[in-house]
């Protein structure tokens, strides 16, 4: 077997006393779709934010490419939020470039005359991989919250990175705008040799769009005293391919899906 | 019958409802002036119109007699300078150290003691000492407005930087951008619509210390001037000079808010 891409070697995190998360034993390949599902507040957000940089575990090994991660957000791991991710004083365009003014300006960060055309021409591509090139010029609070995920999409795709980390990208979206969403990032993901870490509250989409579906829970005998004991991944399913399946063809009450029935 | 609290003014009826006030106040003065001058021929404390706009007219359109300056001109233009000087330093420096303690929380934890403590110190108890530092000049003024309200500057704008969502940095850093950059690109565009905010609510601290300052020592301003004039009971003179001032403050604030809505249109139509 081949090293893995991100390995989860016994991690765990605590916020002083309060266990979040405990006995993460995982890993990844590169390419592979992690959907992620489980109670509100069990930690997938941490777990997220681990793997973005912005926490470190406290106990455990998490390794990237063999090495253990970055203790800080860098431009192999792009991230999109539920919101907030997008910059409210850049138009469309500026708020992709800023990815190559920032590499190309280490000064100033910003671009002028014909290195600015280059990287504006380069976001307008990005913005058409994600159907935002009629709205280049608009700013973030003209756009519609589907479109401004696309954008926040956009700007992360920019920068190439190897893994993107999505926490409920599309929790706030409409059903129907949802759909195009699960189609759009579908096909990022295989245009661009991606890794996807996503975080859902919504099971259909976690089966529809990932290749391996985790669920986070208590273990069943320590569910008591929670706060002495963390989540984990208690549920590990590799989904086979269902390109022609469509998301509605899942359809079963949020309660009863047979993935959690076995858990519980 | 609708409740009260439901009813709205119509246009029309709002700028009525508006005016009426103002009418109100200038028929009582009016009516004030008459009784006491039915009285007392030279009575100073309430002057007729007549009176106020002799006085506007020795002011602003005669030429004084002993510098051939027009006074209120000249009180307007000091007056101004040293008030926007003090506007503009407080400002900068608001700026650049609220966004650092805001940003940086290496320099937040250790500075935020101290501008706490500064800001406690009452400003006009510092006048003295301005005056024996940087004598009886433009510059203990100037200092005396920047003393007055740059802390509050400093703590708005470390707040306003501070509750930029904690998303948009980490985002940031996510697209490679340095510390230095995500300040610069990120972090100041989006505080300064909010620096904008945090001047207009300090205008009225500022004319007032600009106003004390000029009371003390000065030899001309708008300050200077209703105090100087205060010794002969001076009331035709004052009264206008309150207006003039009054009208300043709000050009002031107005162009303030016109401006930030020119230049920053995305912070005020999102909110
Ligand atoms: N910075 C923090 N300090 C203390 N506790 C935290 C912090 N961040 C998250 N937690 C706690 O960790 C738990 C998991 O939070 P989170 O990862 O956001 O859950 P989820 O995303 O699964 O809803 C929650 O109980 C939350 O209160
Ligand atoms: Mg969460």
């Amino acid at each position: 077997m081949k090293d893995a891409f991100i390995a989860f070697q016994r991690c765990g995190k605590h916020y002083g006393s309060h266990v979040v998360l405990e006995k993460l034993n995982a890993s990844v390949q590169e390419g592979e779709f992690v959907t992620m599902v489980g109670t509100s507040g069990c930690g997938k957000s941490t777990f997220l934010k681990m793997l973005l940089g912005t926490e470190t575990q406290t106990t455990g090994k998490l390794l990237f490419n063999g090495q253990p991660i970055v203790a800080e957000p860098s431009e192999d791991r792009g991230v999109v939020f539920q919101k907030y991710s997008v910059f409210p004083h850049l138009s469309v365009r500026d708020n992709v470039a800023l990815g190559r003014e920032f590499a190309e300006s280490p000064l100033l960060g910003k671009l002028f005359g014909q290195k600015r055309r280059q990287a504006l021409a380069e976001a307008d591509q990005w913005l058409e991989a994600v159907g935002l090139a009629a709205a280049r010029d608009k700013y973030p609070h003209e756009l519609s919250g589907g479109m401004q995920q696309r954008l926040a999409i956009a700007q992360a795709l920019i920068k190439h990175p190897k893994v993107l980390l999505l926490d409920e990208p599309f929790g706030a979206l409409d059903p129907g705008i949802r759909k195009d969403m699960h189609a759009l990032i579908l096909k990022l993901w295989k245009e661009n040799n991606l890794t996807i870490f996503m975080v859902t509250h919504d099971l259909q989409e976690a089966f529809y769009l990932g290749t391996r579906l985790w669920v986070f829970d208590w273990p069943q005998h320590e569910a008591q005293d929670s706060d002495q004991h963390g989540a984990t991944i208690t549920f590990d399913l590799p989904i086979e391919q269902r390109d022609e399946l469509q998301a509605s063809d899942l359809e079963f009450p949020e309660n009863e899906s047979p993935v959690l029935m076995e858990v519980a | 019958m609708k409740r009260i609290i439901n009813l709205r003014p119509s246009r029309p009826l709002a700028v009525a409802l508006g005016i009426v006030p103002f009418i109100l106040i200038l028929m009582l003065y009016s009516w004030g002036s008459d009784l006491r001058k039915a009285e007392n021929e030279r009575d100073k404390l309430l002057p007729s119109f007549t009176e106020i706009q002799k006085a506007v007219d020795r002011m602003a359109f005669t030429p004084s007699k002993r510098t051939g300056e027009y006074l209120l001109w000249q009180d307007t233009k000091s007056s101004l300078k040293r008030l926007l000087l003090g506007i503009v330093i407080a400002a900068m420096v608001g700026l650049v150290v609220g966004v650092l303690t805001g940003a940086i929380p290496l320099a937040g934890s250790h500075l935020g003691a101290l501008t706490t403590v500064v800001s406690m110190v009452p400003p006009l108890a510092l006048l003295p000492i301005l005056f024996i530092v940087f004598g009886l000049g433009e510059v203990s003024k100037v200092v005396l407005i920047v003393i007055g309200i740059t802390p509050f500057l400093i703590r708005d704008l470390d707040q306003r930087t501070r509750e930029l969502p904690q998303e948009q940095l980490v985002k940031a850093q996510t697209l490679g951008g340095s510390s230095w950059q995500i300040i610069l690109r990120v972090v100041l565009p989006q505080v300064m619509p909010r620096l904008m905010d945090a001047i207009r609510l300090s205008l009225g601290a500022a004319w007032l210390f600009l106003i004390a300052a000029e009371a003390i020592a000065a030899t001309d301003g708008l300050g200077y001037r209703i105090f100087l004039v205060r010794r002969y009971l001076a009331m035709d003179v004052i009264l206008p000079y309150v207006m003039w001032i009054t009208t300043l403050a709000f050009l002031l604030d107005w162009s303030l808010i016109r401006v930030s809505k020119m230049i920053f249109p995305w912070y005020h139509t999102a909110k």
